[in-house]
């Protein structure tokens, strides 16, 4: 068995990345909640944006991925690890945090 | 049908009434019945196979002559035929289990749905038919006219006058259908005036069509339905409302409206005096209302943009403040609310401009539905508010636009120029618990199956919708022009459910160009501006003070 908390899900996706991120300080947005989740941005190596993804929520795998590939198309960034702790938000809910954090990184 | 004779009903009438005396005897002073009378009353006044109205309305119950026809003796009174708008309390089944009533004529069974699912497989109920509120009240002058309407009134004078107050609902389509076909006519009332010393504040329904009173040891049971607290309206649902606002109220110019229940609604209510104000629209949208008198408008009220509101029933709490606002408010010399919800539902149907509300499902030819499997729930007044008023025939711009909209390189008779109600479905594409609420198939197709029903329990015809909208965009099904193109828009905003991800990307492309679907940035909406700082109340304890004090919330939303 895993360390991994018994019901959570883990999913990671990697993106290339076409716009390397300015140097940023780590952005933290939303809480973890019922409905919610909180997104953090970190800077990274390479030119790969890659999310990771801990959810409450099993099985929506196909979802999370339309998601992600969604925002990474809107914002094509790289050098960028995204990480996500969610406890059964929408994709609506998820987009818009995911929006929200990269409007704090450096233009 | 006895034709040598045209007096039947007098004479059956007189019969009931004189059972009645001699069954009471000092239980009965005038129009007053003992409380603890009841059951003789209701006993020697009901016959076998009755029609009768249980007057359960969405908010108040006549609970206490719930509770005592439960009691009578099944072996006098059963086969009755119960003609009411809403199930909501237990006892309004419990009559059909112990063999009283039979078969059912019925609205909305909210909360007793399930239970009624059950009865109806097990044989122990038979439902003639589901209506519309407006609809079920139509049949009482025709067809399903009550014989005995068992009623609920705030208070009773000597002569039988009853003053319903804000709650009145109901009751004078009740009483209006069933004193004039000689029914009879027993009122619960929660207080008893003398008419000398105490009077009743007005009178709602005149003494002369109510045979009995009696006092019922507690008040009746009204239920706070159209409450929401703000605290728990969502990003999302800004976001929404702000779509409502700008990319349909707007855009129609619509000035008389009827808002659902929900969160939805509420964030719309909570946005006119903050974000509509910044857009210029105060005074343009929103003026008059058929509506409960929900808190969420109270800012808005406040802010000046409302002129006018009728309502169905009426909401705990908000007495003072309606009595406070009297210009607002439909109310009488008294001072306190009139409501009525056969006129508001006309009102709804034929006087406004537009209806939005939320659902639980949409399929792709856009009919949607609340109904869910292993209940049947009915929908009240939604598909009055939520259908084009065939027979309308004043204009207005909204409706002018919204017609020439679908009417476009139309000919024939499908082309010839007239106006359409605005029908707006709002929903997120995902509700709690990640459910769809967007389909291939609405459950209402297997409960159909399940219950042998005629009809799919569909709520609001994909006809009638004209717009869906969705924190993906607003589809604007008034400007499709074919099938395929509308199950194309529907699933352009259907988000990241099945239905949503099954789209054909160019074609939806080619209806956003056209704008038949409208994103947040078609639309100058910055989805990172939808924040709760754009509510114009963000808790109860907000709804308070800017009522200045006086909505005066019930206990359960009272969390400071």
């Amino acid at each position: 068995m895993s360390n991994l908390t018994p019901g959570l899900e883990s999913l990671d996706f990697i993106f290339t990345g076409q716009r390397h991120a300015a140097p940023f300080e780590p952005v933290l947005v939303g809480v973890v909640g019922s409905g919610n989740l909180e997104v953090m941005l970190e800077p990274a190596s390479g030119t790969e944006c890659t999310i990771h993804i801990e959810t409450s929520a099993r099985g929506f795998g196909p979802i999370w991925e339309a998601v992600v590939r969604d925002f990474h198309q809107r914002h094509p960034l790289g050098g960028v690890r995204v990480s996500m702790n969610d406890m059964g938000a929408t994709p609506a809910v998820v987009s818009l945090r995911l929006d929200q954090a990269v409007s704090e990184l450096p233009a | 049908m006895d034709r040598m004779h045209w007096n039947t009903k007098a004479l059956n009438r007189a019969d009931r009434l004189a059972r009645s005396r001699h069954a009471l005897g000092g239980q009965l002073v005038g129009k007053r019945v003992a409380t603890e009378a009841i059951g003789t009353l209701l006993e020697a006044v009901l016959e076998p196979n009755d029609r009768v109205c249980l007057e359960g309305n969405n908010q108040k119950q006549a609970d206490f002559l719930a509770a005592a026809l439960v009691q009578v003796d099944p072996q006098r009174v059963h086969g009755l035929h119960m003609v009411q708008s809403v199930l909501a309390l237990p006892e309004h089944l419990d009559i059909f289990e112990n063999g009283i009533a039979r078969r059912l004529d019925f609205s909305f069974s909210g909360p007793q749905g399930a239970r009624l699912a059950k009865l109806v497989s097990a044989g122990a109920i038979e439902i003639g038919a589901i209506h519309t509120y407006l609809e079920l009240f139509a049949r009482y002058f025709v067809d399903l006219t009550p014989k005995v309407a068992l009623i609920t009134a705030h208070a009773a004078d000597a002569a039988g006058n009853l003053y319903t107050g804000p709650n009145t609902e109901d009751t004078p389509a009740i009483v209006e259908a069933t004193a004039f076909s000689g029914g009879i006519v027993i009122a619960q009332v929660n207080e008893i005036v003398d008419g000398n010393a105490t009077t009743l504040p007005r009178i709602d329904i005149p003494g002369d069509w109510v045979d009995f009173v009696v006092q019922a040891p507690r008040p009746n049971f009204i239920e706070p339905l159209f409450t929401r607290d703000p605290a728990q309206i969502s990003e999302i649902q800004v976001l929404m409302a702000m779509m409502a606002i700008k990319g349909i109220y707007a855009e129609y110019g619509v000035q008389r409206l009827n808002h659902g229940i929900g969160f939805d609604t509420a964030a719309i209510e909570l946005l006119l005096p903050t974000y509509g104000e910044s857009l210029g629209l105060k005074g343009k949208i929103c003026r008059h209302w058929a509506l409960n008198p929900h808190p969420a408008l109270i800012p808005a009220i406040e802010a000046g943009w409302v002129e006018s509101i009728h309502s169905f029933g009426s909401e705990l709490g908000m007495e003072d403040y309606i009595r406070a606002r009297a210009d607002v408010f439909f109310t009488g010399a008294d001072g306190s609310l009139r409501s009525n919800r056969a006129f508001c539902q006309a009102a709804g149907h034929y006087a406004c401009d537009l209806f939005i509300g939320s659902t639980l499902q949409i399929d792709l030819d856009g009919n949607s539905s609340t109904a869910t499997l292993g209940r049947i729930a009915g929908f009240g007044g939604a598909p009055n508010m939520g259908a084009d008023a065939r027979g309308r025939r004043h204009a207005s711009p909204a409706w002018l636009k919204a017609g020439r909209e679908a009417r476009a390189g139309r000919g024939g008779a499908s082309g010839t120029p007239r106006g359409q109600k605005l029908v707006v479905q709002t929903v997120e594409t995902f509700r709690e618990h990640m459910q769809p609420a967007f389909v291939e198939r609405l459950d209402a197709w297997t409960l159909q199956e399940q219950a042998g029903m005629e009809l799919p329990p569909i709520m609001i015809y994909g006809e009638d919708v004209t717009h869906i909208l969705t924190e993906e965009g607003i589809a604007n099904l008034l400007l499709c022009r074919s099938d395929a193109e509308r199950e194309q828009a529907i699933r352009g905003v259907a988000g990241y459910t099945a239905v949503g991800l099954g789209r054909d990307r160019r074609m939806v492309e080619n209806l956003r160009d056209r704008g038949v679907i409208r994103r947040p940035e078609d639309l100058g909406i910055d989805p990172r501006d939808a924040t709760r700082n754009l509510l114009a109340a963000r808790s109860m304890r907000d709804l308070v003070r800017a009522s200045h004090g006086l909505y005066a919330p019930p206990k359960r939303f009272r969390n400071w």
